[in-house]
This record gives structure tokens, sequence and C-alpha cells, in this order.
């Protein structure tokens, strides 16, 4: 294994890590929208509020991360990606901005008006981007994104398979997500435990569906993946509708805590996959690792900027989640008043 | 006129020069709306903390409960500018594919570096905001130290990616014109980065700074002067008058770099149009149809900053080609607006040192307040300006010599309608900042402060 093959795998570990920790953001996202003002959607509000306060930011660094690795390490594969699926990725770059803006600004907002305002931005754009990046992913693995750029601006990202994987990033966040928030409610408000649960169960029965309706779109459209995922690809396949399973099975028979981490790991397993079954291909059907990448020199700081990364950053994401799991970040500055009750009187 | 200059560009790139314009503005928009963003989160927490250390010290209730308030706006700018960096990332791959493409293996590298620096960054703003109340006062504090850190080690990286673009080093470029060697070291210390970065620095303590006092100037000239209202006043305002003389300084030793390396962007920021010794500073004044107009000359100082000799020869425009000239105008206005600005803003340091020196209390000083209330803006203006400079001041390259921004221009087309879109979602988002954070500081000031609202249930409660 060479140097750029390492750089590469660190590229779809950040990959990985963005699938579980964004998409359950996003998919938190999902859940506010789905709440809506319906009675007891204060609570809902709320529980997600406080489950995602603390690390959304967190969790959008493992884009950056991505992006700095990639155009780096690759930096042609970079802009062929750019210059094919910039309608995707710009409306993703939208999507970001109004996510993030609006979840911080819902968080101080104490007046109805714009607190409905801020959260509803926030929870459209958590479906709306997970989409638009999907369709992206889905245009890479599928070989429509050419090694010079230039490809289809339209058809690279709105086909069959890409469709398919951005509906799929959307269910498979909203699934996570969902597994996460029960597990919060049980500490926290085990009100919402059971209704955590049901859509837990929902999600991943769609999310499942997904990902098996997408193996057959997979098997027409893109055939070449398709006989990778089914090639080398194939003990993570299994290793994910197994996981997947076990975490529905988890589900029904109400143990939060594993059907988290089974849940984590079915989505984990599939982002590795077709990273496993498209080596040595960076930009299928021709483009390899290898041949797309920087001069050593750019590989070896890459590599040692990924070291002190996981020797400094490492500890302290365990700081925050233990902190964040423990419910030890849970009391807000100002606590602001739930989203469907009337404001707060003015103060004299 | 357009069809003639599109065929003046390479066919690689087939942008139109409305298209090219069109990236050149969206970024310039993007750019400068988030290093606002960028400069409080870089300073901001510095204040907190100041604010904090002094709080637990003297048992200052006033201090907490102000680190308290920074943290929360700090809490709206830090995720403002985290999703406003991102758009920048994207942009990159999407406005300027071939800067990407052929320079990302070494331009890509301080990027790198940034990310380990913004990842920190966020993980402890995290902590530090959401454990008020949760941490021990020394934790709590401890815990904002790497958020301060992170800051500059964050404007380290992203300034020396920008001095890369002003002075690229560190890279061999092989015979099909891609990189066939870098070296990463010399790539992050290129020859511009150790007079850019503590530019941008102080520029961003600067920008934090009076900023922040302008916020509490405006309340006290309306009335409210208790203890709150003038340790807000006072911990933001020093820290700029501090960084104010440092900055005039580092600025005069960059500007000397770049008469010696980037001699074009020199003559475009002093106006020069021939080269020659005893060349005066020109304030104000514009270049029309290659001669100087409406200037006022100041004999052979250009000169003398450039080499502290009036005898200095300075490279003017008649030296450099048609087509490797800076667009003067915009360059040598947005100069004098940030030397104008950053003078003022020394004199505003220099009146506040006067007056304690007078020990006259100067937030009691009603004129001097109504100066401190716009510094806020001098200070923006400033730092704007002064990026104008150095980004206008390096075209027609993207990367200083060797890549035109012509030729770095993505080929999508449609980037008028990506400006407008990008126009009014950014207007949109400047906007709902504002009102929030003003929503936030009315909420502040109608809150009758009681023991429970404080940091660690007030002073002495541990």
């Amino acid at each position: 294994m060479s140097l750029a093959d390492a750089i590469a795998g660190v590229l779809w570990l950040g990959t990985m890590l963005y699938a579980v920790f964004g998409g359950a953001d996003f998919g938190a996202g999902v859940w506010d929208l789905l709440a809506g003002r319906r009675k007891g959607a204060a609570a809902q509000h709320d529980l997600i509020d406080r489950a995602v306060g603390p690390v959304w930011e967190v969790n959008h660094t493992w884009l950056i991360f991505d992006l700095v690795i990639l155009w780096s390490a690759f930096p042609g594969a970079f802009a062929a990606i750019t210059s094919t699926l910039y309608l995707p990725l710009a409306l993703a770059a939208a999507g970001i901005v109004l996510r993030g803006s609006g979840f911080a600004f819902r968080k101080v907002s104490h007046r109805l008006t714009g607190r409905r305002l801020f959260g509803l931005t926030f929870a459209l754009s958590s479906v709306v981007t997970p989409f638009f990046l999907g369709t992206a992913l889905g245009a890479i693995a599928s070989g429509r994104v050419p090694p010079d750029g230039g490809g289809d601006p339209i058809g690279s990202w709105l086909n069959p398979t890409s469709v398919a994987v951005g509906l799929l990033a959307v269910a498979a966040g909203a699934y996570i997500a969902g597994a996460f928030l029960t597990a919060d409610a049980r500490r926290s408000e085990p009100s919402l435990v059971d209704a955590f649960r049901r859509r837990t169960f929902g999600a991943g029965i769609v999310a499942g569906g997904l990902a098996i309706a997408g193996l057959f779109v997979l098997r027409a459209d893109g055939p070449l993946l398709f006989d990778d995922l089914t090639g080398a690809g194939l003990p993570f396949v299994a290793g994910s509708v197994v996981a997947g399973s076990v975490s529905l099975v988890l589900c029904v028979v109400a143990d939060a805590r594993w059907t988290r981490t089974f849940a984590v790991a079915a989505v984990a397993t599939v982002v590795l996959g077709w990273g496993v079954a498209q080596y040595p291909l960076l930009l299928p059907p021709d483009l390899t690792i290898v041949a797309a990448a920087a001069p050593e020199g750019t590989l070896q700081a890459l590599l040692v900027i990924t070291i002190v990364a996981v020797v400094v950053i490492g500890p302290s994401i365990a700081w925050l989640l233990r902190l964040h799991q423990g419910s030890r970040l849970e009391s807000k500055p100002e606590a602001p008043p739930p989203l469907s009750q009337e404001p707060r009187p003015p103060q004299p | 006129m357009a069809h003639a200059l599109a065929l003046s560009l390479p066919l690689l790139a087939a942008a139109t020069p409305a298209d090219l314009l069109a990236a050149r503005s969206q970024m310039a928009l993007t750019l400068g709306f988030h290093i606002v963003l960028a400069c409080l989160g870089v300073a901001l927490p510095a204040m907190m903390l100041i604010a904090e250390a002094r709080g637990h010290r003297r048992g200052d209730a006033d201090a907490l409960l102000l680190a308290r308030h920074w943290s929360s706006i700090v809490a709206v700018t830090f995720a403002v500018g985290a999703v406003s960096g991102t758009v920048l990332s994207f942009e990159l791959g999407l406005l300027w594919p071939g800067l990407m493409g052929q320079f990302g293996a070494a331009y890509g590298i301080p990027f790198a570096v940034e990310g380990i620096f913004f990842f920190l960054e966020a993980i402890f703003v995290a902590i530090y905001i959401y454990g008020w109340d949760r941490l021990s006062p020394r934790v709590h504090f401890l815990s904002g130290i790497p958020i301060a850190l992170a800051g500059l080690g964050g404007t380290f990286s992203v300034v020396s990616a920008n001095a890369w673009m002003n002075q690229p080093a560190g890279f061999t470029l092989g015979p099909d014109g891609r990189i066939s060697e870098v070296r990463p070291l010399e790539v992050i210390f290129n020859g511009a980065t150790w007079y850019e970065v503590p530019h941008m620095l102080l520029a961003a303590y600067m920008v934090t700074g009076f900023l922040l006092a302008s916020v509490y100037a405006v309340g006290m000239l309306r009335g409210r002067r208790d203890a709150y209202m003038r340790l807000g006043f006072t911990i933001p305002f020093v820290v700029a008058a501090i960084a104010a003389p440092i900055q005039i300084g580092v600025g005069d030793v960059a500007a000397r770099e770049v008469v010696k390396q980037q001699p074009a962007k020199f003559a475009a920021m002093e106006l020069i149009t021939e080269t020659g010794a005893q060349r005066p500073v020109l304030i104000g004044g514009i270049l029309v149809d290659g001669e100087v107009r409406y200037a006022l000359e100041i004999p052979g100082l250009a000169s003398f900053l450039a080499g502290f000799d009036t005898n200095t020869v300075v490279t003017g425009f008649d030296q450099i080609p048609l087509d490797e000239r800076p667009p003067a105008n915009v360059v040598h206005l947005a100069w004098d607006a940030m030397v104008g600005c950053g003078f003022a803003l020394l004199g505003l340091g220099a009146w506040y040192g006067l007056l304690r020196v007078r020990r006259r209390d100067p937030t009691t000083a009603r004129w001097f307040l109504r100066g401190a209330s716009i510094a806020g803006f001098l200070a923006i203006v400033a730092m704007e300006a002064g990026w104008i400079v150095t980004e206008v001041g390096r075209q027609p390259w993207i990367v200083w010599g060797r890549l035109r921004t012509a030729d770095a221009v993505t080929a999508a087309g449609g980037l008028e309608v990506s400006l407008v879109a990008v126009t009014v979602l950014y207007a949109a988002l400047g906007i709902a900042t504002v009102v929030v954070l003003r929503a936030l500081s009315h909420r502040w000031n109608s809150e009758t402060i009681s023991e429970s609202d404080l940091p660690y249930g007030g002073p002495g409660a541990r």
C-alpha cells in the first residue's frame, strides 16, 4: 500500500465520520421538521436542541477535514469534481449556510415568530443538504465525473444512482439521529422515548429499503460499481445488512444504547464498503488513487497533519462527548421558551 | 469589446469576462463577509477570557457577566463564521478549479493545517459556552484558552495560504505544467507569511476591540454608565488601542516588502506612473488616461518610505507590461482608506491615553465617546480596504507571476446567476445576524440582574 492509498484511507474515514456524525446532525433536523407544531412538539424541539447544540459545529468539521485533504492530496480530482458537480455542491453549500445559521439563531431568539422562521430554515435545509451531497457521492461512485472535469452539469447528478444515494443519505441520517435521540430521551426526557423509538424503527426500515432498492438501481445504472460492491465490498455490504437488522430488533426490544451502536455500524460499513469496492480507483472508471495523488511532499505533510489531528483532536472530542453524553452540557446559557408556547411577556 | 477581450483569453478557459467579474465579485463578497466574523472568532474569545479572569481574580460580578454575554455573542458569530467559511472552501473549487487543480498540492497544505485549528476551536467553543455552571471556574477558564490559541493558529494558516498566493514558494513545476515536487515547510513559511500574518492578527484584534468598544460607547452616550458598561468598553478598547501603533509599524514593514517583491502592487498603491527617485506620496487622487488628477502630493515621501532615502528608486507603471498592471485606482483609494482609518484609530487610542494621564475618566468625555462610537466602523473599513489592496493589487494574477485569475476561473458559466443568489443569501444572513445580536443585547439591557443569573451564582458562591 502506498502513501497515497493511506491518505485516501484517511479521506474515506473522514467521509465515514461525516456520514455518521454529520448524518445524525442532519437527521435531527429531519425530525425537527416532522415534529411540526403538533401537541408535544415543543418537548421534541427542545430535546433536539439540547442534543445537537454543543456538537453540530464539530460534526460538520469532518466535511472541512475531507475537503482540505481532498484538494491537497488529489488536486486534479478535486477540480474535476467541483467543475462537474457544481450545481449540487453549490446547493449543498447554501443548505449548510441556512442550516447552521438557522439553528444558531433559533437558539438565541426568544420571539416566537423568529424561532419558528429560523427553526423552519434549519429543518428544511437539514433535509435538502444531505440529499445534494448524496447525489454528488453517487455521481463519483457511478463514474460520472471525468478525470479532467467539465462533465455533464445535470446528468452527472440527476440520474438513478445519484438520486438513490441522495435519498439514502437523508434516510440514513434520520435513522442514526433517531437512535441517538432515543438514547438521549431515555436520559433526560423519558416521555419521548417511545416516540423516537418508533421513528428510529420507521427510518431504519425506509433506509434499509432504499439501500436494497439502490442495489437494484445500481445493477441497471452502474454495473461496474454493482460488481465491485458484490465483489470486494460484499463483506461490508453484508455487515451493514446484519448491523442494520440487529439494530432494528434491538429497537423493538427497546435497548436504546445498542440500537444506536448498531445503527452507526450499519451506516459506517456502507461508506467503508464503497471505498473498498472501488479501490484502487479514486474517480471511477479509470483514475486511480496513485495516479491522482499529489507529489510525495504533500502526502507526507498530510500524514503528519493527520497524526497530529488524531493526537490533539481525539482526546478533545472525547472530552466534549463525555461532557455532552453525561448531560453535563445540557443547560443552556439562557434557556429560551419552548417553540409552541406564547413568548415570554415583555419584562418591565 | 467583450468579444475582443474574450479572444485574448487562453482557449482553455471558456469563461467570459462577465463570468470572471462575477466570480471575483462573489469571492470578494463572501470573503469580505466572512472575514469580519473570522476577526470576531479570533479575538473575541481573548476578550471574554480577560473578562473572566478579572471576574475570578477580583470577584467582579460585572466582569463575569460580561464574559458570559460575550460568550453568547461568540456562539452566534462562530456559527455564522463557520458556515460562511465552509462556503469559501466550496468556492475555492466551484469558482477557481484552475487554481486548485494546478496548485492544490502546495496551496492546499496550509488549509489542511488550518483544519486542525478549526476543529479545536469548534470543540472548545462548545465546551466553554455550554460549560458555564457545569465546570468548575478554573476548568471553565482553562477550557477557553485553546479557543484563543486556535484563533492564532487558524489565522496563521489561512494567511499563510494567502501569503503563498503573493509569493508562491516550495514547489517545482514539471514539464507538463503540473507540480512535480512539494516542500511543505517552504510553502507554509513562504516569503510573505512573516509579515502578512502579524498584520492580519493585529487587524483581528483591532476590529473586534474597536467594534465591541463602539457598542458600549453608544450605550454610554445614551446615558447608561454603570460599572458593567464602563468595563465592557474599557477591556476591548484598551486591547485594540495597544494593537493600533504596533499595527502601523507592522504595516510599514509589510509595505516595504511589497516594494521589493510586488512592485506592480506598490505602484498601484501609490499611483506611481513613472519609475524614478523622489517619488511622492499621493493622498487621494485618481488616474485618468495615465495622468494623476486631484491628488494631494507629499514630495519624495514614497521614495523615503520605500528605502529611508528620498533618492530611492521606485518602480512605476512605465516598467510594468500593460497586461500585468492591477486596477490602480481601486488599489490606491483602498490603500488611502486603510492608512487613513488606521491613523484615525491610532489618534483615538492616544486620546484615551491622554485622558487617563490627566486623570480624567474617558467614559465621561462625550466627544471622546462620540469618536469611539465610530471606531468599530473605521476598523472594519481599514481591514476590508487592506484586503482590497492585497487582493486587487495582486491582479491580474491569482498566483503571483504563475497563474492568471482569468485562467483559474471555472468554465461553468451562469456565474451572474450565482452572484445574485449569493448576494441575496448573504444579505439575509447579515441582516439576521444583526437582528439576532441586537435582540440579545436588548434582552440583556432590560434584565434585572439577579444573583442566579450570574455564572457560578455570583462571586463568592464558591
